[in-house]
């Protein structure tokens, strides 16, 4: 992937920014400046509160090119609670532990390295859900 | 209000505080006996119980983030707000490219901020507060983001195997009336002390064995330790909870003692022997372990030290916002708790040590 087209995607990417409807509240995600539910036009910025649940996931023992350096890693359908679903690399979990159902949070981590001289390719993945958890039980 | 002619006490002219504090610590654990395992065959005396290691997804960047994110949820304030964001490390990602505009970036920090990455071994994560101290306390800046963090490593089978961890800490400097401690004044040593240091393209870092101890740590930390509280007319007793940087189990403890602080006053922020010497981390990590423990009106003395070499020397007091902020992210001992152990095999391939081509 050529740099211009990292750097334009940076900020949904890091921080699971999307964009919301003005007209029906929908939630979009990744933002596509069009709702996908009532076809007005839809630019307004959205920060989703990264938390969300395993809808499906496979692990993935022959990785494609650049990620050989991760395997085995688990990639997952994650539904957020707002709505839209995303596929993203699960981390911080033993793959044998991942189940449909599961709550997961996101964190962003090195998706890849571009080769040994070229960029390091940062995004979202998700993890269970641990620090709201650990946050909200404090505050309890 | 300026300082007098001749202080050496730095202390801005507008008061300033902590507003928010975060650490990360990587899930993963090297016990010390595995790195003995491999190299002596058990025999070698073990400076800790185990280090923190980070995953092959993580680097000071990723570490960076989630600190800084824990320190926004307690800051409680808009990103956009931000007008520094400062890391110091010695194991940044890139030798050319900030890590800091990455974070500021996907704090949703950017555009309007500065940004830039500090270095000073194990003191470059104090000396951006020190900074930030600064840049908030002359009004150039409301609010300020300092890190230290570091992704250590020490040569295969070399003494500083045993202890190079990971991990680090946040902070968001601003007005001392928003802040849940206040820095009463802060106080640097250094000289021209070379008793650790790495070359451009080198791996591994090289040091001066014994000479580490006595001038290089002990001389720079009980000395900015010893004038701080002498320029804020205090002593050992005044300070619920001092921390001091943590090469190893035995050197913050020893410093403290010659200082005269009892072993209660410093086993809050006394980290290392759990996630090992996380560097640019590790007198800051220290410190959010004291904030999550701290009361009100306490008083905390942070003494970070960096090979080099320089020590930086705060005295901070909590406020009674303090005990609101401290739930809002997760505690340091939480992460200190989320604990995977691994192998030596595994820890080779998590950091890099296996040739694969
Ligand atoms: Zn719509």
């Amino acid at each position: 992937m050529e740099i211009s087209r990292h750097w334009r995607l940076q900020q949904q990417r890091y921080g699971l920014v999307g964009e919301v409807c003005p007209h029906c509240d929908i939630k979009i995600f990744p933002p596509r400046d069009v709702c996908p539910n009532c076809a007005g036009e839809a630019k307004t910025l959205f920060q989703f509160s990264g938390r969300g649940e395993v809808y499906s996931y496979t692990t993935i023992y022959e990785p494609p090119e650049g990620f050989e350096g991760n395997a085995p890693y688990t990639v997952a359908i994650v539904k957020l609670e707002e709505g839209p679903m995303v596929t993203a690399q699960l981390t911080d979990v033993d793959n044998n532990r991942v189940s449909i159902g599961m709550p997961v949070e996101m964190v962003t981590r090195k998706l890849r390295e571009d080769g040994k001289r070229g960029m390091l390719i940062y995004g979202y993945k998700f993890r269970p859900v641990w620090s709201h958890q650990s946050a909200n039980q404090l505050a309890a | 209000m300026d300082q007098p002619e001749g202080s050496q006490l730095m202390r801005p002219a507008r008061e300033v505080g902590l507003i928010g504090y975060g650490a990360y610590v990587p899930r993963f654990r090297l016990p010390a006996s595995e790195v003995a395992r491999v190299w002596t065959e058990g025999a070698s005396a073990l400076p800790i119980q185990e280090k923190a290691v980070a995953g092959l997804d993580e680097d000071v960047a990723t570490m960076s983030i989630e600190a800084a994110r824990n320190t926004m949820a307690r800051a409680g304030i808009d990103p956009t707000e931000i007008r520094a964001v400062w890391v110091g490390s010695e194991s940044h990602p890139y030798a050319v490219k900030p890590t800091s505009t990455i974070v500021a970036e996907a704090l949703g920090a950017v555009p309007n901020t500065q940004a830039a990455d500090w270095q000073f071994a194990c003191k470059a994560g104090t000396e951006a507060v020190q900074a930030a101290m600064g840049f908030v306390g002359s009004g150039m800046a409301r609010y300020a983001l300092a890190i230290g963090m570091d992704t250590a490593q020490g040569r295969p089978g070399d003494a500083l195997e045993y202890t190079a961890g990971a991990g680090g800490a946040a902070f968001l400097i601003g007005p001392a009336e928003e802040a849940l401690a206040v820095i009463e004044g802060s106080y640097s040593f250094v000289t021209d002390t070379p008793d650790f240091w790495r070359r451009p393209h080198e791996k591994y870092p090289e040091h001066g064995q014994r000479f580490t101890g006595e001038p290089a740590y002990f001389k720079h930390v009980t000395t900015a330790a010893q004038r701080l509280l002498e320029f804020t007319h205090t002593t050992p007793a005044d300070y619920a909870h001092a921390i001091f940087h943590q090469p190893n189990v035995k050197f913050p403890q020893r410093a403290g003692k010659l200082l005269g602080f009892a072993n209660e006053q410093i086993e809050a922020g006394l980290l290392v022997g759990e996630i090992g010497n996380t560097y640019a981390g590790s007198a800051m990590i220290g410190l959010t372990a004291v904030l999550d423990a701290a009361k009100p009106g306490d008083r905390i003395l942070l003494v970070s030290f960096g090979s080099g070499a320089g020590s930086d020397a705060f005295a901070l007091r909590c406020t009674p916002v303090l005990a609101e902020r401290q739930g809002r992210a997760p505690k340091t001992r939480d992460y200190i708790a989320r604990r995977t152990e691994i192998d030596y095999a595994t820890y080779a391939r998590l950091r890099g040590k296996l040739v694969m081509e």
